[in-house]
């Protein structure tokens, strides 16, 4: 009897922390096909899965509010919070994902951006944005100019006049930064504190030795357009240098540089500039100009040294200040070995957007970060002094260009600021699209095979095309 | 006859206690696989999909997702990476069981008596032990352009100019089919040796009296008697093999390179996960559980045919 007792007891407990184990689990699937049974019938889903069913604009019920406690920052590395602990007047650290401003508790959710992640994330949690509780609705997020329109073109964003920044007061940022967030109605979305202006980033010592100086002006003109680029391409290749790591390098500047999106009308579409990139890279790979290596991968990042044997990056203030390798004493970064010009063409390579979320409780504070950071021209400059960031303040840059005290160790101790400032004002956006990170993305990886033999443009272009339809289900071609 | 009812009723309830401690398995394989399963195949008849923040769907579509993934032409199509998954595959499994099949035969041979034998056991096993992720981010830098494997290859004055193992499709599946190999051989080889320690010894014995070689005593007795073995790591092995995923993965990011030559079915599937496609997605599970099943049978069917041993 007791042995029997026993057993049943064993057997109970086991069953009954089997079903305490799953009861969070075991609801959850069952709910799945309940939900869709009822759209067995039709072929419009008029379920309970509506909610998340957002098909359109988020109806006007959400009300940005200023009575918030917590303010949550969605962003995906530690960049934006180091700028607002130093330089956002009255934030005070508590630990490392949490912070005060006032009596509103600042709380940083940082998903790094690697696979998608930051933007998964980010997904969920907007669309999840009205059901939320007050302390729990996203308040800030930030973007990066590929995926902008996504989240821009959205009501999950509130234009910035809504929040209380004005015209005037954004009025001195690079108009390029405030195309990337202007949706289609033309309502500015967000405001980013940086401007990621790029130029053609030389290795001075082949400068000398082929092209017989390294002064600015003697490379600019043998780099002014992309014939003349080619050209000089040629000659370095018979003084043994490579004249860029990949030609994935280029690809930004000549996608920078379209007159049409990558997708008109739900078709997509191939510009006749990506095409001219196509065409050069595939002449230059041939040639043995450059290489087929992603950007980032180590035979991209051989040239920042001497033995790399490469002539030129495309990069903004960034890549050389915090990427070339300057911390080794190897590199030609910390020989100052790098000079500086305009290239081609100008483009932009990264930057920051701040976007206020639809149905924030902290409107009013999110309003005075975006003015502090961006458009507080005393801020702005010590962001360019601590930070080596080049700010979103045509005024305060153009004053630092003339600046003789500010120079750069990498490049041999000149101000390459001016370089910047006029590259910046080139720059022309006009042409984004939703789908532009998806696009770049796949066209890259689709040319490498082209350019590498593997299969025809054509063949390419079809990679090309299935790539994106996979990513992008709606477009056609 | 009063105590046989008795004892009777004592059975069933044993029977009972049975069924009580099945539960737990029945219950974790209903919600776990069960109902996933049977909702995939519901999903699959759906377009459904997210475009940038919104939702497409689900709307009633009835086969046109399988249609659309049957369409597929080139190298974009079904039978490619059906094709790419099995190459791969056989490319990887018949050295790993011949070397598995040798190494279990080596240690559980009482004649031999191979010294240090746990230790070996232990370091053949290791490699299973890495993740798969972070083996094949060692392979992508062992054999990138400027990696190790190529500069020693240049100094040896076997080629001169680095080669793109990566780019093409020979090399890149090799790299694939030796990793998956190399990952896996310990693994087998352990399972292998368990079925040939459970084979009676005075087979062996016996053999040995009448004279056979080595040679004949491996294919005359431990052959056949480690069928069973054979053919649950085979079934497992093929089962995992279509089911590769992260080593192409990782090794050429996702692309499939060169020109989706190392692109898996589950890649493909993967690729539908990023505007989460779950129409797409779901035909292609249930096309990848056709295939398995059908393989699986045929497997089964073919290896346990002749029982004349």
């Amino acid at each position: 009897m007791k042995k029997k007792l026993l057993s049943a007891l064993l057997s109970v407990a086991m069953v009954s922390a089997l079903l305490v184990g799953c009861g969070d689990t075991a609801a959850a699937p069952e709910a799945a096909p309940a939900a869709t049974e009822a759209t067995d019938d039709a072929a419009a889903p008029a379920d309970d899965a509506a909610a998340d069913d957002t098909t359109a604009a988020p109806a006007g019920n959400w009300v940005s509010s200023d009575d918030g406690k917590t303010l949550n920052i969605y962003c995906w590395n530690e960049e934006f919070k180091s700028r607002l602990t130093d330089h956002y007047p009255g934030y005070t650290e508590v630990d490392a994902t949490h912070g005060t401003i006032g009596d509103v508790n600042v709380v940083w959710n940082i998903t790094p951006s690697d696979d998608n992640a930051y933007q998964n994330n980010l997904d969920e949690t907007l669309l999840g944005q009205m059901d939320a509780a007050a302390d729990d609705k996203i308040d800030l997020f930030l973007l990066e100019a590929d995926y902008a329109l996504k989240y821009v073109d959205t009501e999950y964003t509130i234009p910035v006049s809504e929040l209380g920044v004005t015209d005037a007061d954004v009025a001195d940022q690079y108009q390029y930064t405030k195309d990337v967030v202007t949706d289609s109605n033309g309502a500015l979305k967000g405001v980013s504190w940086q401007g990621c202006p790029g130029v053609l980033i030389y290795n001075r010592a082949a400068a000398t030795e082929v092209l017989g100086a390294d002064d600015a002006e003697t490379v600019q003109a043998a780099v002014k357009d992309w014939d003349t680029f080619k050209a000089t391409a040629a000659k370095m290749k018979d003084a043994g240098y490579k004249m860029t790591a990949t030609s994935n390098d280029a690809f930004r500047v000549f996608s920078n540089n379209v007159t049409s999106k990558w997708v008109e009308n739900g078709a997509i579409n191939i510009d006749a500039n990506i095409k001219a990139w196509v065409d050069m890279s595939k002449e230059m790979v041939d040639a043995g100009e450059t290489g087929t290596a992603d950007l980032w991968s180590d035979d991209w990042s051989a040239g920042f040294y001497p033995e790399g044997k490469v002539f030129c990056y495309f990069g903004p203030a960034w890549l050389i200040n915090f990427c070339m390798a300057a911390d080794d004493a190897a590199s030609i970064a910390a020989q100052g070995g790098w000079g500086a010009t305009e290239g081609p063409q100008g483009f932009f390579w990264g930057g920051t957007w701040i976007c206020g979320a639809n149905g924030t409780d902290n409107a009013s504070l999110v309003a005075d970060i975006m003015k502090q950071l961006t458009c507080n021209p005393d801020i702005m400059t010590e962001i360019v002094k601590a930070d080596d960031d080049f700010v979103n303040n045509k005024p305060a840059m153009d004053a630092m260009a003339v600046d003789a005290s500010y120079s750069s160790n990498v490049y041999g101790g000149i101000n390459p600021l001016p370089m910047y400032c006029a590259g910046v004002e080139k720059i022309d956006l006009s042409n984004l699209s939703n789908y532009d990170q998806g696009c770049n993305e796949s066209f890259q990886a689709a040319m490498k095979e082209y350019f590498e033999g593997n299969a025809t443009y054509e063949e390419a272009l079809d990679l090309f095309y299935t790539s994106v339809t996979e990513k992008y289900p709606e477009l056609t071609y | 006859m009063a105590k046989e009812k008795k004892k009777t009723s004592q059975v069933v309830k044993y029977n009972k206690w049975g069924y009580i401690f099945l539960i737990p398995f029945i219950v974790v394989y209903l919600v776990f696989q069960m109902i996933p399963l049977f909702s995939t195949i519901y999903n699959s008849l759906f377009e459904n999909y997210r475009q940038g923040l919104t939702q497409i769907g689900p709307n009633w579509v009835g086969l046109a997702n399988f249609q659309k993934i049957f369409a597929g032409t080139g190298n974009d199509s079904m039978p490619t990476y059906f094709l790419n998954t099995m190459i791969m595959w056989i490319a990887g499994f018949v050295p790993q069981i011949l070397l598995s099949l040798l190494l279990g035969a080596w240690f559980s041979d009482t004649r031999l008596r191979v010294k240090a034998a746990g230790f070996f056991k232990t370091v053949i096993y290791m490699p299973n032990l890495i993740m798969a992720s972070a083996f094949a981010m060692l392979f992508f830098s062992l054999f990138s352009d400027a990696g190790p494997i190529n500069s020693m290859l240049i100094q040896m004055g076997i080629i001169s100019q680095p080669f793109k193992f990566l780019s093409h499709t020979v090399s890149a599946r090799s790299l694939v089919a030796f990793m998956n190999c190399l990952m896996w051989f310990g693994n087998t080889t352990i399972l292998l040796m368990a079925g040939m320690m459970g084979i009676d010894n005075s087979l062996f014995e016996a053999a040995q009296v009448d004279g056979a070689t080595s040679t004949q005593v491996f294919f005359r007795i431990t052959l056949p008697l480690l069928k069973p073995i054979l053919i649950y790591v085979m079934i497992t092995s093929l089962i995992g093999g279509l089911q590769m995923f992260d080593v192409p993965q990782i090794l050429t990011n996702g692309e499939g390179n060169p020109m989706r030559t190392t692109m898996t079915m589950i890649m493909k599937l993967n690729k539908y996960l990023f505007s989460k496609d779950f129409g797409m997605a779901g035909a292609m599970s249930v096309i990848l559980f056709i295939i398995t099943g059908v393989l699986s049978v045929i497997v089964y069917k073919f290896s346990t045919k002749e029982t004349d041993y």
